[in-house]
């Protein structure tokens, strides 16, 4: 588990939520993913998508119900990340 | 909110989208009085609709098997398959599933649901994982949450998308279940089994096949999809529904793999529940021996199937890419959906309605189900009527 890793797996995560959302939402690790930056289901299943490809991982979609902040994403990424290889 | 306001707030989302939609589901149905027809209302409705698909619901050599049966061995069997619900009917339905399927074993559970919620629960579990197409039904999506097993979904049919999380996989494909469909209910299309068993055969992994809507439609002999791809030996387990092509209720898992038996003694869905009635399991297997005789039948439906799918692209209605029983008009948006529905039912034909979210990506669909008991005539109906309708279908906003 190296650091660096996590950071660039939550830089990631900002980046494309602040593309996808209203450009003056601050988004930070707390920021709660459906009920402050209100993502529609098919937008959040692209972004995870996206970040599947991007760190050539597969999220089971029963791992996603527990997530509801930035940082529990992160979180659940950098887990499959780190156990898959 | 509490738990009723839920609720609430829930037919209030459903009456938003659509508000003149009321009697759309659940349509009382008053008379049956056969495979095609029935009254709905005070109207003699053709029955489009329904997975009677080789029409065997009023069969004499099924009904008169289920009269027997209800005659020697009572209404009920009042319990489970693991105590006192076991009779000679049920050993012998598995027995001739597991020989049609040329398997070493079959189990009977007691609904097609309860066959998916049951196999999966009973192969997979917590920190093993299921690889399942995106257009999965809700019976197996539902089997893989009871598991507790991870659920990776791959796009609908897509092989590119399935063989790039079976490489995701990596160790883990050891403990991984592959599902498919022989026929998925919305569009009607199959699976493509031929490069399935390819990437199972390059990766790993057991391979679960569904053939609720393809057993008795495809194949010369009615087994469905493995028959007709050739593949049936590359199968893991099978499973299906005496609901559609049988035309009773229950369903069934074979399989080569011994350990399918241990299924009996670990599965809640086939133990904590009561086993099949004697009518049930009687008249099953009378459509099962009809079944495999039936392929006069399979002829019939898939002329059905060819003229209604070709009338109706002809037409231009968006329809899934294969022609087969299950024949799909995507439409624009649920009221479209909703209009075209309620113009058929007043040409008195019975059609389904799947609105967003049942339907995958957010589609509305008109669902025709054809099966071999319509006429000609019949289907040509059908097609001028969708015809007909195209027009103030696809100017209505
Ligand atoms: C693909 C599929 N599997 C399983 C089932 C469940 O069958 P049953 O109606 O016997 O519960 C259905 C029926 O809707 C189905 O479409």
């Amino acid at each position: 588990m190296t650091e660096s890793n996590y950071d660039e797996i939550m830089k990631l995560l900002c980046d494309r939520l602040s593309d996808l959302t209203n450009a003056d939402v601050l988004i930070t690790p707390e920021t709660n993913l459906i009920n402050q930056l209100s993502i529609d289901s098919i937008k959040l299943l692209n972004l995870i998508m996206e970040i599947e490809d991007a760190f050539d991982i597969s999220i089971p979609i029963n791992a996603l119900t527990d997530v509801q902040t930035v940082r529990e994403l992160a979180n659940l990424v950098h887990k499959i990340k780190t156990t898959s290889s | 909110m509490n738990l009723l306001e839920k609720l609430d707030a829930a037919a209030a989302a459903r009456k938003a989208l659509l508000p003149n939609g009321v009697g759309a589901f659940g349509i009382p149905i008053e008379e049956i009085f056969s495979a095609t027809e029935a009254r709905i209302g005070d109207r003699r409705v053709l029955l489009m609709g329904t997975n009677n698909y080789l029409g065997l619901t009023f069969s004499p050599e099924c009904i008169r098997a289920a009269h027997e049966a209800i005659d020697k061995e009572g209404t009920g069997t009042t319990g489970s398959r693991m105590a006192n619900g076991s009779y000679f009917g049920h050993r012998a339905l598995e027995k001739e599933f597991a020989d049609f399927y040329q398997c070493s074993s079959g189990i009977v559970f007691t609904t097609g649901y309860q066959a998916n919620l049951g196999t999966i629960s009973g192969l997979v579990g917590p920190g093993d994982t299921v690889l399942i197409d995106g257009d999965s039904h809700a019976s197996i999506f539902d089997g893989c949450i009871l598991s507790g097993a991870n659920i990776i979904r791959f796009k609908h049919n897509d092989m590119a998308d399935m063989e790039k999380r079976l490489r995701r996989l990596g160790d883990n494909i050891e403990t991984t279940l592959i599902i498919a469909e022989g026929i998925y209910s919305m569009l009607g299309d199959q699976a493509p089994l031929a490069d399935i068993v390819q990437l199972k055969n390059k990766y790993g992994g057991i391979l679960l096949l569904d053939e609720a809507h393809s057993l008795g439609v495809l194949g010369k002999t009615g087994q469905g999809l493995v028959e007709t791809t050739g593949l049936l030996n590359e199968v893991d387990f099978i499973t299906g529904t005496f609901s559609k092509s049988l035309c009773s209720i229950g369903g069934f898992c074979v399989s080569n793999h011994p350990q399918l038996e241990q299924l009996r003694y670990v599965s809640h869905p086939y133990i904590f529940t009561a086993s099949p009635s004697p009518a049930t399991i009687a008249s099953t297997r009378a459509a099962l021996e009809l079944l495999q005789k039936g392929s006069h039948l399979r002829d019939k439906l898939w002329s059905n199937c060819r003229q209604l799918y070709s009338q109706l692209q002809e037409v231009g209605y968006q329809l899934g890419p294969d022609p087969g029983p299950v024949i799909a008009a995507v439409v624009a948006t649920p009221q479209q959906a909703l209009l075209l529905w309620k113009q058929l039912l007043e040409h008195n034909i019975y059609v389904n309605l799947i609105l967003p979210p049942a339907a995958p990506e957010g589609k509305s669909l008109v669902r025709c189900s054809v099966n071999a008991a319509h006429t000609t005539e019949e289907i040509r109906y059908v097609g001028d009527t969708f015809a007909k309708l195209y027009g103030a279908i696809s100017t209505q906003t």
